[in-house]
């Protein structure tokens, strides 16, 4: 029996798809394991006696980036520790209420008509709406044509922020009675099958999402610009789908709306509790600032009223802590502060009443406004005002507060990636997901670099948003395995600076003479050399039977973007900058776009130069360090060679062009 | 003033005035996403008739889901900003139970019956 099953194993004899994957399944989780062993017998290796304090900043920089490598591996290792093929999925139910959304904006209008054929063939009954965010006439007399539901922004929206896509979305929702609804982009074209094979998971009441692959048949051969990545839309999101959290990507998955509604609900009231509670952080320093001001003159007067001002914060938290209503919390907590401001006015009625009028309604509204702008509040807090006025401000501004916030989205605003962040609310909310692996639609990937690595950006930077608004390490609601999930994603996104490290090294070495390491020792090598021959086994276990080099390349070489984002996304979220976007370079020739990815090819200048000072200075017998000069020339054309990426993608020329 | 009837295709909408300023807004059938834009709608309506405090009673709503509760914190947002309240009154246990799910209750404090609801001071 033994044996012979044994046998089996190492011939592969009688084994099925079903025990290859199994095999794959195993395979993964012992390589991911003795992957993070290898990585940590070398990292504290590293750490305790390798670092060359000589160049004590070059080789801290350098432990820094391989530790960022590190847990990069560890998430991505536990991320596809539990993948989860699902393979067939389950019949569809039938007489379900399904909405079928096509969201396009500034799409030529024949390229969104095909989508919107396509979804009108989709067999499983349902209804087509063309969410037309342009409102154009154009796309409603297209719409007219063939049949389809038109939806463009109702009057509400006037005035007032649109959320572009995720707003899109919103207003739909708020037009349409479907049960479950199959989002897509205007240039996916759907495939007829695609709801009976998505909508048999929703038997399961708590799936409220199930996201099928996106796939991008215009792509020329070689992939110029990386569009396809069936890294992701495979093991990744199957192995998210392991720890339920795969999440939703914005097109070409259905979801059930209970699901959205229920959601943006509890996120709505997540909302106004941490808006009450900011409000009375404000309202404390506010205070605290008044009391600092205070002259000897007024301290017998209003020092009372303030203390007494300061109470009613305090009180007011713990009755939030305590589950009240926010109505009461809020009117208790006015209510005190109108007896501490009548304290004062019995003392100087006058004054106050001068102040009041200046006050009243401008500032609180002014901090209100403020509320989501970090930056914007610590200066209006800030302000120098008198103790009266700092009474009058705190009165005012919570019930302003409470009912300017008053409205329920069921689609996240927070991210311009609205798709990921509603996602993850949901999974905190307890609902569950699908990654079904199964193209069932055919989209459009951009065509020049300029728009690909727009698309790219966006992508970073919405997702940057996302960890530092809502970080799903803290989030609550979530389990572990889902925050380290959704935390992979958001750290794979800030290899920006290490890699500008990696890129680096090889230079500084050749050049310079400078060494992270005491010795390339031979213990070097054999803590190093295993480590990563099975980081990169893992990965190609991982992405067995998928083109990932492109990929793998992109993720390299995209390093001035990946920084950008994290800076951009920064400064949005703190201090409330625009994102940037990606600037048409003034330096086009021809239909090239050498300007848009000048970092990397300064980058690949100086390898080139490291390489030949490198190699010739060996050769001219100047110096004798033979072998770390081979190792870090090995270096610097491996990395030649990620970067040369991006000069095919800036000279690509599309063969037929309209 | 004679009460006034909006006929849904499942659910009737009755605004029954108190006074000038005061109405009780009864809802009969299921509130959820088939009729929930017709229920904010009337809501809405009902603060630009003057209403500042309205008391929805939910004595006779068989279901309610989460769209449906949208509906009433749409109606909740018109009241608030006009400077009055919207309160709830009699919700039955499914609805309560979906109250607590998605810990609206916070917000929209449900009154045992209408009386209570209309002079509830908080």
């Amino acid at each position: 029996m033994q044996s012979s099953h044994l046998t089996t194993i190492v011939l592969g004899t009688s084994w099925g798809p079903a025990e290859w994957a199994a095999f794959r399944r195993g395979l993964i989780k012992i390589l991911v394991i003795t992957n993070l062993i290898l990585g940590a017998y070398y990292l504290l290796w590293r750490g305790a006696v390798s670092l060359n304090w000589n160049a004590w900043l070059f080789a801290l920089a350098l432990f820094g980036a391989e530790l960022y490598s590190y847990i990069g591996s560890f998430l991505f290792g536990l991320t596809v520790f539990r993948l989860r093929e699902r393979g067939e999925p389950p019949p569809a139910p039938s007489g379900l209420r399904v909405d079928v959304f096509i969201t396009c904006y500034n799409e030529p209008v024949e390229l969104v008509r095909k989508t919107v054929r396509a979804a009108i063939a989709i067999r499983y009954p349902h209804q087509t709406y063309l969410l037309d965010d342009g409102n154009s006439p154009a796309m409603r007399a297209m719409a007219a044509e063939e049949g389809c539901g038109y939806i463009t922004r109702s009057a509400v929206w006037k005035g007032f922020d649109r959320h572009a896509k995720a707003g899109n979305l919103i207003n739909a929702l708020e037009q349409t009675t479907g049960d479950f609804v199959l989002i897509l982009d205007a240039d996916q074209v759907p495939l007829p099958q695609i709801l009976d094979r998505t909508l048999g998971y929703f038997a399961d009441p708590l799936v409220a999402l199930v996201q099928t692959p996106q796939y991008f048949i215009n792509v020329p051969p070689g992939d110029p610009f990386g569009s396809q990545a069936p890294l992701f839309y495979g093991p990744i999101q199957q192995g998210k789908d392991g720890w339920n959290a795969a999440f939703f990507c914005g097109s070409n998955a259905v979801l059930r709306r209970e699901a959205l509604a229920r959601t943006g609900l509890r996120f709505f009231v997540r909302d106004v509790e941490r808006r009450i509670r900011r409000a009375l952080r404000e309202a404390d320093t506010v205070i605290r600032q008044a009391e600092r001001r205070l002259t000897k003159a007024d301290r017998q007067r209003i020092a009372p009223a303030l203390r007494e001002l300061r109470r009613a914060v305090a009180q007011a938290r713990r009755e939030l802590d305590r589950g009240d209503t926010f109505q009461e919390v809020t009117e208790r907590f006015q209510r005190r502060a109108e007896e501490a401001a009548r304290m004062v006015v019995a003392a100087d009625l006058q004054q106050i009443m001068a102040d009041l009028a200046e006050i009243q309604a401008v500032e609180a509204a002014e901090i209100m406004r403020a509320l989501n702008d970090e930056a914007l509040l610590a200066e209006l807090a800030a302000r120098d005002r008198s103790p009266l006025a700092a009474i009058e401000t705190v009165r005012q501004l919570i019930p302003l507060l409470v009912n300017e916030a008053m409205d329920y989205l069921p689609i996240s605003t927070i991210s311009v990636t609205e798709d990921m962040s509603t996602a993850m609310r949901m999974h905190a909310t307890g609902w569950r997901s699908v990654y079904h692996d199964e193209i069932l639609a055919h989209g459009l990937a951009p065509e020049d670099l300029r728009s690909a690595l727009q698309q790219r950006l966006r992508w970073a930077q919405g997702t940057i948003q996302v960890m530092l608004r809502e970080n799903p390490l803290t989030l609550p609601g979530l389990s572990l395995g889902q925050r380290l999930a959704y935390f992979d994603t958001m750290w794979s996104y800030l290899s920006g600076v290490p890699t500008i490290i990696y890129l680096i090294s090889p230079v500084l070495y050749l050049v310079f003479g400078l060494l992270p390491v005491n010795a390339l020792s031979d213990e070097f090598f054999w803590r190093l050399a295993p480590y990563l021959i099975i980081n990169q086994l893992l990965f190609a276990v991982i992405s067995w039977g998928r083109p990932t080099w492109r990929g793998q390349q992109y993720s390299l070489a995209l390093f001035p973007l990946w920084i950008k984002a994290v800076t951009t996304a920064a400064a949005n979220v703190w201090f409330g900058k625009k994102l940037g976007f990606i600037v048409t370079p003034k330096t086009r020739q021809a239909g090239r776009y050498f300007g848009l990815v000048r970092w990397q090819l300064m980058m690949m200048a100086l390898l080139a130069i490291a390489i030949v000072v490198g190699l010739g200075q060996l050769a001219l017998g100047w110096r004798s360090d033979g072998l770390p000069v081979v190792v870090n020339v090995f270096w610097a054309v491996y990395d030649l060679v990620m970067l040369s990426v991006v000069i095919d993608a800036a000279m690509y020329q599309p063969t037929e062009e309209q | 003033m004679a009460p006034e009837f909006v006929k849904g295709a499942l659910m009737e909408i009755t605004v029954n005035p108190v006074d000038e300023r005061t109405a009780v807004v009864q809802l009969r059938g299921r509130l959820d996403l088939l009729v929930a834009a017709e229920v904010k709608q009337r809501l809405v309506q009902a603060v630009n008739e003057g209403f500042r405090l309205l008391v929805v009673d939910m004595s006779e709503v068989s279901f309610v889901d989460s769209s449906g509760l949208g509906a009433l914190i749409g109606g909740l947002k018109a009241t608030r900003l006009a400077g009055g309240d919207l309160r709830l009154a009699s919700v039955g246990a499914q609805a309560q139970a979906i109250l607590e799910l998605t810990t609206l209750n916070r917000v929209l404090r449900p009154y045992p019956n209408v009386a209570e609801a209309l002079q509830a001071n908080l």
